[in-house]
């Protein structure tokens, strides 16, 4: 065993010292972006379950095609896609906006078949009892009905959240400046991997109180009749 | 018999499912403050014809006049004669994220679009009708089946409805817990609420009804005072019918 040398390689103070700003750096555009990503993700998808509601056949396929469309790829592909193909057709978009857009176009996809499982578990009776008060089709999925989905869906939902946050490091490829791009371009130039360890650090710091939130959430949530 | 114009009037209504035809032309009308009785056994489309009244179900055809207007009618503003038709359901079917009183004060809020304290005194009156007010912070899971039942009660009531349909409030229930129940309706009926009732409760029946309505196969088959048709009905069938409620109850 070389405990001496997987400290120099892993965690070697110089260069830990050299390079964790950029570090830092990273972790404020993986907070931003992670955060966009969940605003726009779950509104979009809030949004295309509210309307597959509504039972209008034509764009209830649309919707299902989309959200299996993208439940279906893989992000790194949509990221792809959009930053590399489209300025072809003069839709030109920078790294971290490809990225943005992407990511949350993969969670509204799983966000929306997750509202929609939710909007479907909320018993008939619901509807009838604020439809029969004069309450219009709106009306009821505000007031009553979404507050009750919205609740059935926050486990798999925070789940969700944190798979698709995570996902912010294939922005790397598009060379968006999160931290994994920062971990990895510092390994090279320093020709030491300990950039790698500050990235996983910086995640962990990001990611661990979001899972431990997640968790107090789904307890607190839980359904009770 | 001089009646003045009924508040809800059903003409030549069917209901089909697909192929299944519920409905097969019915024709009832329920004047001002009457208390109709609609028995029948299960799958007679007692419950589907309360629910084409306030179009729950949508009508195959035929007309449901409420109060002036036509239900069926396409251009009619469905959300606005629904405000004047209450209805309480088998199942309850209260809000269980919200408190009685926000259960009752929701469409005062959201449909008439009074202000949170005028729908909390309208609220709290109707909770007063169904002798809940000291349980209006309570949500329905802390409730038991006859209070939320009354709840919804209270709800339907708080719009100030002009007919009240009622579709099997009682059957969810403990037995011990229908009296409560009952003695709201009995209440309301005293008050001169119009009342349509789909229920097995012949005592009730027998005690408040003015008419009793006997539906089979999606017909009326018998309509009458409830003496006469749980006494000497024209149909065997209806005597039938009643001997087996009768001895179940």
């Amino acid at each position: 065993m070389e405990l001496s040398a997987l400290v120099y390689s892993f965690f070697n103070a110089e260069v830990a010292a050299r390079y964790w700003p950029d570090i830092v750096s990273g972790f404020i555009v993986t907070t931003y972006l992670g955060a966009a990503v969940v605003v726009a993700g779950l509104a979009a998808g809030l949004a295309l379950a509210m309307v597959r509601t509504f039972h209008f056949r034509p764009l209830n396929f649309l919707i299902v095609v989309y959200a299996d469309a993208l439940r279906a790829l893989p992000p790194l592909v949509v990221i792809i896609v959009l930053f590399f193909a489209f300025p072809y057709v003069d839709l030109a978009m920078s790294a971290f906006t490809a990225t943005w857009l992407a990511l949350s176009m993969v969670l509204a996809a799983f966000s929306e078949e997750i509202f929609w499982a939710g909007i479907l578990a909320v018993p008939k009776g619901q509807t009838e009892a604020a439809r029969s008060t004069g309450m219009s089709r709106l009306q009821t999925l505000s007031f009553v009905i979404l507050p009750q989905a919205v609740r059935l869906t926050i486990p798999p939902l925070t789940n969700r959240m944190i798979a698709i946050t995570k996902n912010t490091a294939l922005g790397s490829v598009v060379a968006v400046h999160e931290i994994l791009y920062h971990a990895s371009s510092g390994s090279s130039l320093a020709g030491n991997p300990t950039p790698l360890t500050l990235g996983a650090l910086a995640y962990l710091v990001l990611f661990l109180p979001v899972v431990i939130a997640s968790r107090w959430v789904e307890t607190r949530f839980a359904w009770k009749r | 018999m001089l009646v003045a114009k009924p508040i809800l009037e059903i003409r030549r209504l069917h209901k089909s499912f697909g192929t299944l035809e519920v409905l097969k032309g019915i024709d009832l009308a329920v004047a001002q403050g009457e208390l109709v009785f609609i028995i029948g056994p299960s799958g007679s489309g007692k419950s589907t014809l309360l629910r084409c009244c306030n179009r729950l179900e949508e009508p195959t055809s035929g007309s449901v006049v409420v109060d002036g207007t036509d239900l069926t009618n396409p251009k009619a503003d469905l959300n606005r004669v629904r405000q004047r038709i209450g209805m309480v359901f088998q199942s309850f079917n209260l809000y269980p994220h919200m408190d009685a009183l926000g259960n009752v004060t929701l469409a005062l809020r959201k449909v008439l679009k009074k202000t949170r304290a005028e729908s909390n005194d309208a609220g709290m009156r109707a909770l007063e009708r169904v002798g809940l007010i000291d349980k209006a912070k309570a949500y329905p899971n802390e409730l038991s089946g006859g209070q939320q039942q009354r709840v919804a009660i209270a709800r339907a009531l708080a719009l100030e409805p002009r007919i009240l349909l009622f579709d099997e409030p009682t059957s969810a229930l403990d037995p011990e817990l229908v009296g409560s129940v009952l003695n709201v309706m009995r209440q309301l009926r005293e008050s001169g609420m119009t009342m349509v009732v789909v229920s097995h409760e012949m005592g009730f029946a027998r005690a408040a009804a003015d008419r009793v309505v006997f539906m089979d196969a999606g017909r009326i088959l018998e309509e009458g005072a409830p003496e006469k048709l749980f006494s000497r009905p024209d149909h065997a069938r209806v005597a039938e019918f009643v001997a087996r409620i009768s001895t179940h109850h």
